[in-house]
């Protein structure tokens, strides 16, 4: 975590002086970066959890006091945090479910499609990839809008929708086109991840269960998608993490009314909007709480490793 | 042109493990030397150590007289060929010929860079693709532009680290003769690492074999064959492999698993007094009675063998024989077996008759085995007991006043070319 | 199987129909917010995805008009704040990547550990000290205020994208660069630069969408025009008057800003493509 000194050096006799110039340089190349990604992190998370043990608004910094686990007993005993976390878990599984189904879909497409139409595909499908979150959100938002949205006229002979349906005044249909857009901004990166998983399974592999009677649906169940695993675990996580921590759709959408409230919105409201630090505070460190469990519930339990592949090979390589 | 010395190199990586342990060898001025050896034995190791990519950890490289242990690669003055050639895929193959030269800022000419690139493409038929790139060439065109960008150096050595070993069969034969004709001529110093022992034995004047980065022994091919110094280099050496009968020396007979025989004196007296030794005769040692010629009759012994089964290859044919397993032996074997990266040893004596030999599976035959050929290994070291250094010596000698005479003619050769 | 030709006929309907559900999947929200911002403020409301007439009057407002001050300067601290967070990230990426993908030192394992931790970080959970932190020393609402935050979220996906890149590169050809007379910095730059520039290229891209696409700092750590990026600032676009609906300016905005991402997109599709999926997926 720092650049070894002269005196530590001396202490493993075994190096050889290339060796030694070589971890220097290592560091010294990679010692900035390092350094810039761990204090922007671990200071303020750090700076958070101290923080979170007292009471402190910005607006009575006087009245600052060490109430220890206080903001987190008041956090745990609000249902408005237990409603936040039901509504993010929530938007997490649904999201990452169809995301997962729909992304499967798009790469099976890209990966069959004629070669003169991959490239098309790829492009349109980078669109919403690399939009920015609030566009998409806002291009949503237009679609649906009671004043300036189309979809209620497009839709109105389905049941329950016509011109007066006001889509964010209710939970259940504010919600929907949250996770809409946010599947819709989202699912690329992940059919692209399972399309680099589609590519990396042999075609004898599955020539071989042709021959041995599979039909479609057998092949892709039983030879294609367990040849898969590491890269659909992969993406779930990723996406897992990412959906866990929604916050620009809806705070264009909805700004959190209705019920639409997240975990991240409701810790930018405590701290940024109502500037009250140290209960913001615990809320960040509980948000960051949950991530790590959702990473090591995942990485654990599905055995997914992410480390591998990074430098195993090139190790024994060097020698 | 240079002469290495290798003087006790040592190389110990971080955890204490010695790659390279205490290895000597002086290279003469053009002489073209072979390390060889099963995968992990140091090899491509010492000779990253030569060329400067590996530390020394101890010991002295000598360049003609100079120690050059923390000289950097570049200023070594050597040239090397890569296991995947090392090409440059941005750069034409011209570009890639050229490399070394253009580094050298201002020493050479456009015009002498043009001249030297196209010397060599034409030297090594690369003339029509000089304009293409890495990417678009076959393995045996791409090992030709790494030869290439060696040659046109004119550089004081040529390393060559497994060159050979993506080409497949037929082309590497080409090149290897390629190889070695260009060396003569040139007449560089070259060292060369090889797993490959046909390689080892038709392109080197002398080989070094080595195990677990030790040097079992450096001599010509023909010493190594004749003359092992031990189990390891015998059973390396030469394919199909050597047998290694568990046996006796009883009253001047040597009784195997596979039946009793006479063997020459001083066979009795190496092997004397053993418990028990290993027998090392090569398939080639052995014949069938029927089918051999009368003169050679009287240099060998008789053996009555069941034969297991057969296999005809139209220019040669192999007989098998099982025999019992001697378990006082079988460790030694099955190490033996793993040094040289074999999975597992089989009591199965491998025999070499000739393609006309009608023996077929089941038949009980007679064998003739040339007695005089036979070495005698001790089981706990290895050793050769019946070791003859003076006579081993003596085929390395023959060897090096060849490649004396060779050099000679190909200097004679281009002197004659220039005067005309 | 049994009638060839009918099959391939339908399976060619097929993939067409495939082929434009993509298109329309993918392309239709943006093409939707596209019309938005050809409408004029009447036609807003009149509940169509086609406005009835075709204008820039919503350009000319963001551009010219009254919310000029508001927009052009957060396209210009957008623009400035993303390009040096992008520029610094991929520099230091590169250098840390190399590192890590060429030397074998002590420590390599926990740097892309790390990269990997801070990228599921929680972006609000850092805001909030930032915030305190920043309003301390100064940085609140200036550049480098949101230049740094924007390295932690550019830095782990350049790190991790640029190793999986130089893992690649055949180091063997530095090692011959130096046995055939090159300097260490000229193998680097003769055998080694040409190869990574690819790679160092497509990080850049991603580098940028990511930056590019920053609300939370955005919205945060400033709070006027000397820094807002465009994301924040569309959310705190309002009408003309008090009266109007913005949706026309901010379907505008949002276009312009989306242009920068369709360009790479289209020219780059390949190389994205190939940099996503490396560094997340093995092989």
């Amino acid at each position: 975590m720092r650049v070894l000194e002269a005196g530590e050096e001396s202490v493993r006799p075994k190096k050889s002086p290339r060796a030694r110039a070589e971890a220097r340089l290592g560091w010294m190349m990679a010692g900035p970066a390092f350094l810039i990604m761990l204090s922007v992190t671990a200071y303020p998370i750090a700076q958070a959890v101290y923080e979170s043990l007292f009471s402190y608004r910005l607006t009575e910094p006087d009245a600052r006091e060490f109430v220890f686990l206080g903001n987190y007993a008041t956090i745990f005993s609000d249902s408005v945090f237990w409603w936040a976390l039901g509504v993010t878990v929530f938007v997490t599984v649904v999201t990452v479910a169809v995301e997962l189904v729909l992304g499967f879909a798009l790469a099976l497409v890209m990966h069959r499609a004629l070669k003169g139409l991959r490239g098309t595909l790829r492009t349109s499908i980078l669109v919403p990839y690399g939009i920015i979150t609030v566009v998409s959100a806002f291009a949503w938002y237009y679609m649906f809008d009671i004043n300036t949205g189309y979809i209620n006229e497009w839709f109105s002979w389905v049941p329950g929708i016509s011109s007066d349906l006001d889509w964010f005044s209710n939970f259940g249909t504010a919600i929907s086109v949250i996770m809409a857009s946010e599947i819709w901004k989202t699912t690329p990166f992940i059919a692209l991840l399972l399309l680099a998983g589609l590519a990396q399974v042999p075609d004898e592999m599955v020539e071989a269960a042709k021959v041995d009677g599979a039909t479609w649906w057998q092949q892709m169940s039983r030879v294609v998608i367990p040849h898969m695993k590491a890269a659909i675990m992969v993406a779930v996580l990723f996406r897992a993490l990412d959906a866990f921590r929604i916050f620009d759709n809806v705070f264009i959408m909805t700004q959190g009314q209705h019920g639409t409230e997240v975990l991240s919105m409701l810790a930018y409201k405590t701290s940024i909007t109502r500037l009250e630090i140290g209960m913001g505070s615990a809320l960040s460190v509980v948000l960051f709480a949950c991530v790590l469990l959702i990473c090591a519930v995942t990485v654990w339990g599905f055995k997914v490793d992410l480390a591998s592949g990074t430098d195993h090979q090139d190790a024994g390589k060097e020698k | 042109m240079a002469s290495i010395e290798l003087k006790n190199l040592v190389k110990k990586y971080a955890d204490g493990y010695p790659a390279v342990n205490d290895v000597s060898i002086d290279i003469e001025d053009g002489e073209f030397v072979i390390l060889v050896g099963p995968s992990g034995c140091g090899k491509s190791t010492l000779l990253r150590m030569i060329v400067g990519l590996e530390d020394i950890t101890e010991g002295d490289l000598l360049i003609d007289g100079e120690r050059v242990n923390d000289v950097a690669p570049r200023q070594r003055d050597l040239s090397m060929v890569f296991q995947n050639y090392a090409l440059y895929p941005h750069l034409t193959v011209f570009e890639n010929i050229a490399f070394p030269l253009r580094l050298q800022k201002g020493r050479f000419s456009k015009k002498e860079v043009t001249d030297k690139v196209n010397g060599v493409s034409e030297m090594l038929e690369l003339n029509e693709h000089l304009k293409r790139r890495p990417g678009n060439l076959s393995g045996g065109q791409r090992q030709r532009v790494a030869m290439g960008r060696a040659i046109v150096r004119e550089a004081k050595a040529f390393l060559f680290d497994e060159p050979l070993s993506n080409l497949d069969a037929k082309l590497r034969g080409q090149m290897r003769t390629q190889i070695s004709q260009l060396q003569r001529r040139l007449g560089t110093t070259s060292v060369y690492v090889t797993h490959d022992q046909v390689e080892a034995m038709t392109l080197g004047d002398r080989v070094a074999v080595l195990k677990k980065g030790e040097l079992q022994q450096i001599a010509s091919p023909r010493e190594l064959y004749e003359q092992p110094a031990n189990l390891f280099v015998a059973g390396f050496i030469g394919a199909p492999s050597m047998n290694f009968l568990p046996c006796t020396v009883t009253d001047g007979r040597l009784s195997t698993p596979v039946g009793d025989f006479d063997i020459p004196e001083g066979h009795q007296r190496a092997g004397e007094g053993k418990d028990i030794v290993l027998a090392g005769i090569r398939p080639e040692f052995f014949e069938d009675a029927e089918t051999l010629e009368g003169s050679k009759r009287d240099r060998g012994s008789l053996l009555e063998v069941e034969i297991s089964h057969t296999e005809w290859l139209g220019n040669e044919q192999y007989v098998y024989v099982h025999y019992e397993m001697d378990k006082r032996v079988e460790d030694t074997l099955q190490s033996l077996a793993e040094d040289m990266d074999a999975d597992e040893t089989r009591p199965e004596l491998v025999i070499s008759v000739s393609p006309e030999s009608k023996l077929r599976g089941g038949d009980r035959a007679t064998i003739w085995v040339d007695v005089s050929r036979i070495h005698l290994f001790d089981p706990a070291t290895g050793e050769n007991l019946t070791h003859d250094p003076e006579a081993g010596a003596e085929l390395t000698r023959r060897a090096a006043d060849e490649r004396r005479r060779d050099a000679e003619r190909a200097k004679e050769r281009t002197e004659a070319a220039a005067q005309s | 199987m049994a009638a060839p030709g009918g099959n391939t006929t339908k399976i060619k309907v097929g993939w067409a129909v495939l082929f434009v559900v993509t298109l329309v999947y993918a392309l239709f929200p943006v093409f939707s917010i596209l019309m938005t911002s050809f409408k004029t403020p009447g036609d807003l409301a009149s509940n169509t995805l086609l406005p009835a007439s075709f204008t820039w009057q919503n350009y000319e407002e963001i551009f010219v008009g009254g919310a000029q001050t508001l927009f052009l300067s957060a396209l210009v601290n957008s623009i400035g704040i993303t390009l040096i967070a992008t520029a610094i990230a991929v520099v230091l990426a590169t250098l840390c990547a190399y590192a890590v993908a060429r030397f074998d030192f002590p420590g390599k394992k926990v740097i892309l550990a790390s990269a990997l931790a801070v990228s599921i970080f929680p972006v609000i959970s850092v805001v909030t000290p930032l915030f305190n932190l920043w309003r301390t020393i100064g940085l609140y609402d200036t550049w480098i205020g949101l230049i740094i935050p924007y390295l932690s979220l550019t830095l782990p996906l350049s790190i991790w994208t640029l190793s999986a890149f130089f893992r690649q590169i055949p180091w063997e050809l530095e090692a011959a660069a130096q046995v055939d007379g090159a300097t260490q910095w000229q193998a680097f730059r003769k055998a080694i630069v040409p190869l990574a520039a690819p790679g160092v290229f497509t990080t850049a891209i991603l580098a940028f969408f990511i930056a590019w696409n920053d609300f939370v700092y955005g919205i945060s750590l400033t709070s006027t025009e000397a820094a807002r990026p465009v994301p924040a600032a569309l959310a705190f676009f309002t009408g003309a008057s008090q009266f109007e609906e913005p949706a026309g300016a901010i379907s505008a905005a949002a276009i312009v800003v989306t242009v920068p991402v369709v360009i790479l997109v289209v020219l780059f599709q390949r190389q994205i493509v190939s940099g996503l999926t490396q560094g997340a997926v093995k092989g």
